[in-house]
């Protein structure tokens, strides 16, 4: 195992650096232009001058070559300096968003915090609960529980974020009457911190409607996949030996009928665990709260390449991980998976 | 994966199928799905025919008007009938859904169970889902119209030139989850003692895939199917706001949606009933996908 | 009125403060803004987005601004220079500005001209990428006459000289800070670009791009009284319903900027009584073009849209009126834009002085229309679809993904079916229709449609530059990459010359004469343009915020100084 995973991590060199430019030539090859949103007023020969200024006059390759120049030497040379107080990287450009005029990696790290805080938590709620709602449904399945834990996360999949959030945010801050305790705010304070309780209850309560949002459709995802899991090996063949052995029921249920359902389970959290950190584009627009996500969008909009090339290319050195992780784990789950 | 079951089912009766239809029909959950998609679909087809509003005709002195008798559901801000809308938009957001979904889970079943049976395979497709699962999906969507659109609509006809349009898109980024998740099952799978047995007397692999692979991996298949309509339906809504999808007048389930969002304060039933009549929908296909994952496994069957 | 209600404002708030006698500055507390995009850089010469251009409004400030009604009224400047009073030279070649005493930078350093003079330096450096270098086109050079008199002057005589250094889209930096980030370094300024030291009311604390702006009052600000708040949080983000949802329905933020939503949606939020909307004309004009040369797809690339192929349909003026006066434009206005917007059959809506009177096309002329199809030729066919010489009178309509612009699409077709010409719709995503990709064939420049439509205005009270788009040369076509701003390819050497005459013509109702015989030449005359409706902008205020006046000809947020908290 160690082998294999020693040998996938060299070959995701290559396979990010081929990533890498296929998506830059995908962002090349896309309609689009950094000055779209630019008011009509500004004349054609100065948006001219404004697209040779971010370096657009520039031929491909050599955009290309610019980007993975400033990613692997540039960047980590600024971060050095900025740790230990060096000044190798004086006088050499960062990777420069078109949109914001400012280091890419600096808006990213400004991002992050409420990103991983508000989706992260989503992500983590709604794991959690589905785990107990699939097996539960899966051990009594057509209870009025099971039919009701299908009813609930059909719909909440069906029905998507954009009116859950907006159908929250009328419930809870426009019908709600402001002095209610229960009155959540609609905004998303990104430059709130918590110091003492009382902030601890504001963050808590801006955080309310995004997470549950995400919960609701994380947890219907990975609780039928969970449920469906568990149902096919409820009548597993080892199950009847395990209970027939004596097993109570807990034994059976938790140690040998989970563990050998848990492989598609994995895949489903390990594919969505890289996308915490590119954020939830419509979550996070319903609600401002403004993290990787809000700014992945708008970076497209604006198709402000050099954000989106090293926004992907992180979230892409994410998936492949994740990938490596999941395909680790299942050598654990079930020891008869060989890579070798 | 149900059109395979009928197929079958018509051109060799008294086979194994008609075990799968018994054990299907005995399975309440499924038969209600069954009936309320049909519901659904019938609806949406001949609904029409009975409800013959156009869905497009704009009347703008009957605009943003409540439940009437003359508007069952009301009318939107240009005094369109909403009834005639949700009819009209449920048969192209259907057929669009159920083909995305269908595109989408053959390509992802087929590079899972390649990746996970063959292990020469497994690198290489599972790289490329890796790439596929990285891509900024709006460039790439907008790339799509802007290569295929022109042709497609010229050789196709604007509306089945887009409708082609729009279901590849969907299918073609949308397969990287099955594939992950069948590749686990399959990776898991091969190594038990049946499939070790079936190899040992020599079984081809085609067989072992179709007789003894594919069988077992049918559960999260279905759990993809039925994440996969709600899914396609969702975003083509999303297509259709970067100018992929129908035209702008076109009325479709997820347009629907988005256009009745910001009246969601004054007339909420114009949100309510496409999430509604989305919701039934993939309801129903949850339903009888388990209703056909049971039937589909023999030891299930008969008991 | 207002200094009063901010008396009592300060006197409650500090009923502590020894002495509460006369208005002070930061005395309201807290003020929250929302635009629903968010600002992605504080210094509008690298930027020329709306958001950007508003939110610096607060932080830097021009010689000189327009007020609500178009006049200029200075800012930094003493007076405004005019003939009259010998700041603008008889010749119309310089312009000469003087600076109020003892104004100071945030940062507590003196204003002087060389600040001015940087400015332009920094604009027109030939690497920067000014956004607004349009703002200085003709300057031939700016020089520091003394400490507080800045001198312009023009390549030629310019009849409207206030281009350079006033408005909000050309403020004036501060030198010390932006010395180093000429030309090629302006991208590399992150920290000058985002914090910028200016004189405006507020300066920056915090800026978080594309989030988030905290300010605070500007302790140097040149009126002591003012700002009336001591801080403000200027976020930014989502989209329009949530916005107004915000000010109008739960009261979370004290201004919400152009609510570009339908009008019974505004009504019903405005109905919860926590804010009010305020409305505001400028020059903005939602229009349809047409397209005067041939976008078939069986034309060769590079062929297309050229004016080597004049439109098969459209050429002919007869049908370009008949679609116009099929169209209904009361009825777009009550759907779309409600207060915010009024009928125009002009494309020059405003100042007064260039705004042709003609409202000709107001009322909707079903039949008029049908027989002036049937005068071009255009019979009806057996599917109700009118046809000559066996084409049907068939149409792409196109226009940005925009929920009024999908009503008027629909609307519109319906007005054109009722004519018999059939209409294909089709909606292309904002970033892409609004760039020009020269490989997009999706772009408003290159026109792949028969007609388009989008609004559009032109900067300041001078229409000159904007009218002067229209001339032949201007048309975009493969030989300039698509760029140009005559984007029906319309051509009349009538119309070039009059071009020519407007930019030597200095007195103002002359030159108000010829604008609106341009205007109308495009218009009402040939319907090469057919304008729909004059777009106000719909902005909303809490009812606690107070001083709030709507100015669509500068930044909205031109007067926050006088911003307070309504008691």
């Amino acid at each position: 195992m160690l082998t294999f995973t020693i040998r996938r991590l060299l070959l995701a060199i290559p396979t990010l650096l081929f990533i890498s430019l296929v998506i830059f030539l995908l962002l090349e090859l896309a309609p689009g232009d950094p000055l779209a949103d630019m008011p009509m007023t500004i004349p054609p020969d100065v948006k001219e001058k404004i697209r040779l200024s971010l370096g657009l006059g520039r031929p491909m390759h050599v955009r290309y070559g610019l980007w993975l120049y400033n990613l692997f030497v540039t960047e980590p040379l600024h971060w050095w300096d900025a740790a230990f107080h060096t000044t190798y990287s004086e006088g050499m450009q960062r990777i420069i968003s078109f949109q914001t005029r400012a280091p890419v990696f600096d808006t990213i790290a400004e991002r992050i915090p409420q990103t991983l805080l508000v989706v992260g938590m989503g992500y983590l709620v709604g794991t959690l609960i589905s785990l107990p709602i699939g097996i539960i449904s899966a051990y009594r399945q057509y209870s009025w529980f099971d039919q009701f834990g299908t009813f609930v996360s059909m719909v909440g999949f069906s029905v998507p974020t954009f009116v859950t959030g907006v159908f929250l945010i009328i419930v809870f801050s426009v019908l709600m009457p402001t002095d209610s305790m229960f009155w959540l705010p609609s905004i998303y304070d990104t430059t709130h911190q918590v110091t003492d309780w009382a902030s601890f209850v504001k963050q808590f309560k801006q955080m309310a409607m995004p997470v549950f949002v995400l919960a609701l459709y994380q947890a219907a995802q990975v609780s039928r996949y969970m449920r469906a899991s568990m149902l096919d090996n409820l009548s597993q063949d080892y199950v009847r030996t395990a209970r027939a052995k004596g097993l109570s029921e807990r034994v059976v249920l938790l140690k040998h009928v989970l563990r050998n359902s848990l492989i598609p389970v994995v895949t489903v959290i390990a594919l969505g665990v890289p996308s915490v950190f590119t954020g939830a584009i419509i979550t996070e627009n319903v609600f401002k709260v403004n993290g990787l996500g809000q700014q992945l969008l708008l970076s497209i909009q604006g198709n402000d390449a050099p954000m989106v090339l090293t926004i992907s290319f992180i979230f892409a050195i994410l998936i492949v991980l994740f990938n490596l992780i999941a395909d680790v784990l299942y050598g654990i789950l079930d020891p008869r998976i060989r890579y070798d | 994966m149900t059109d395979h079951t009928i197929d079958l089912k018509a051109a060799k009766p008294r086979n194994q199928w008609w075990d799968v239809w018994d054990q299907f029909r005995t399975h309440r959950g499924a038969l209600i799905g069954m009936v309320i998609f049909a519901v659904i679909v019938l609806g949406t087809l001949l609904g029409p025919f009975f409800w013959d509003v156009d869905p497009k005709f704009i009347n703008i002195r009957a605009r943003e008007l409540g439940p009437s008798l003359a508007h069952p559901l009301g009318t939107d801000q240009l005094g369109r009938d909403m009834l005639a809308r949700v009819l009209a938009g449920g048969r192209i957001t259907i057929a669009v859904g159920m083909t995305a979904m269908l595109l989408s889970l053959v390509l992802g079943t087929l590079v899972g169970v390649l990746a996970g049976y063959f292990r020469r395979l497994d690198g290489i497709l599972m790289r490329l889902t890796d790439l596929f699962l990285a891509l900024p999906l709006l460039p790439l969507l907008l790339l799509m119209v802007m290569l295929f659109r022109e042709p497609l609509v010229l050789s196709f006809g604007p509306e089945g030139g887009i409708f082609i349009l729009i279901v590849f898109a969907i299918g073609v980024t949308s397969w990287m989850h099955a594939a992950r998740i069948v590749r686990g099952d399959v990776l898991a799978l091969k190594e038990r003692e049946f499939v070790l047995a079936s190899r040992s007397i020599g079984t081809p692999a085609r067989r072992m895939i179709l007789r003894h692979i594919l069988p077992n991996v049918m559960s999260p298949i279905m759990v993809s199917a039925t994440l996969g309509v709600a899914n396609a339906v969702i975003t083509e809504s999303a297509l259709s706001f970067l100018g992929l999808g129908f035209p702008p007048d076109f009325p479709t389930w997820g347009r629907l949606l988005n256009d009745g969002l910001p009246y969601i304060n004054l007339s909420p039933e114009r949100v309510i009933w496409p999430a509604l009549a989305l919701s039934a929908l993939v309801l129903s296909i949850n339903y009888i996908g388990d209703g056909l994952r049971d039937a589909l496994d023999p030891r299930i069957r008969g008991r | 009125m207002k200094m009063k209600s901010a008396l009592m404002g300060a006197a409650c708030a500090f009923a502590l403060a020894p002495f509460a006698a006369q208005a002070e500055r930061g005395a309201d507390g807290h003020v929250n803004v929302i635009y629903w995009q968010a600002p992605s850089i504080l210094n509008p010469f690298l930027s020329g987005g709306t958001k950007d251009v508003e939110s610096s409004s607060l932080i830097l400030e021009p010689l000189a601004r327009y007020d609500e009604k178009g006049n200029l009224v200075p800012y930094l400047a003493q007076e405004i220079p005019t003939l009259a009073n010998g700041g603008v030279s008889e010749d119309l070649t310089t312009i000469t500005w003087k600076l109020q005493e003892g104004l100071l930078w945030s940062d507590g350093s003196p204003v002087t001209s060389a600040d001015a003079v940087f400015t332009w330096q920094y604009c027109t450096h030939p690497e920067g990428g000014c956004a607004q270098l349009s703002k200085y086109e003709g300057v031939s050079t700016v020089e520091a006459v003394d400490d507080l008199t800045i001198k312009v002057t023009f390549g030629a005589p310019q009849p409207n000289p206030y281009g350079p250094l006033v408005g909000a889209q050309s403020p004036i930096l501060q030198k010390a800070q932006f010395e180093n980030c000429l030309g090629t370094k302006a991208s590399e300024c992150t920290e000058q670009n985002f914090n910028p030291i200016g004189t405006g009311p507020f300066k920056v604390v915090e800026f978080k791009t594309n989030d988030v702006i905290s300010l605070e009052a500007n302790p140097n600000y040149r009126d002591p009284a003012k700002p009336a708040f001591a801080t403000m949080t200027f976020k930014g983000g989502g989209d329009a319903e949530a916005a107004g949802r915000a000010v109008l329905e739960t009261g979370e933020f004290d201004y919400a900027w152009n609510l570009q939503l339908a009008p019974s949606v505004i009504a019903g939020m405005e109905a919860a009584g926590k804010g009010k909307t305020v409305v505001g004309f400028g020059t903005l004009v939602e229009r349809i073009e047409m397209n005067m040369t041939n976008p078939s797809p069986d034309l060769a690339e590079g062929e297309r849209s050229t004016a080597a192929h004049p439109h098969p349909i459209l050429s002919d003026m007869r049908v370009r009126k008949a679609l116009s006066m099929a169209i209904d434009r009361e009825i777009l206005v009550e759907v779309g834009y409600g207060a915010a917007g009024r009928p125009t059959c002009t494309i020059v809506p405003a100042p007064e002085v260039y705004a042709s009177k003609d409202t000709s096309c107001f009322t909707q002329d079903i039949e008029g229309a049908k027989a002036l199809l049937e005068e071009a030729g255009w019979t009806v066919g057996a599917d109700g679809i009118r046809e000559k010489d066996g084409m049907k009178l068939k149409l792409l309509y196109q226009t940005s993904t925009n929920a009024v612009r999908q009503d008027f699409q629909a609307l519109i077709k319906q007005w054109w079916s009722e004519i018999g010409v059939e209409t294909e719709l089709k909606n292309i995503a904002g970033s892409v229709f609004f760039g020009s990709d020269p490989g997009s064939p999706d772009t408003f420049p290159k026109f792949y449609a028969d007609v388009e439509m989008y609004a559009n205005n032109f900067d300041g009270t001078d229409p000159q530059s904007y009218l002067a788009g229209y001339t032949c040369d201007k048309a975009p076509s493969p030989a300039n990459q698509w760029q140009g701003e005559n984007i029906n390819r319309f051509c009349d050497p009538a119309y070039d010359a009059l071009v020519a005459e407007l930019g030597r013509t200095g007195d103002i109702a002359k030159r108000g004469e010829l604008a609106v015989k341009m205007a109308e030449m495009l218009s009402t005359e040939t319907h090469t343009i057919v304008p729909l409706v004059d777009r106000g902008r719909v902005s909303a205020h809490s009812n606690t915020l107070g001083g709030v006046v709507l100015n669509t000809w500068d930044s909205e947020l031109w007067n926050a100084a006088d911003w307070f908290r309504v008691k």
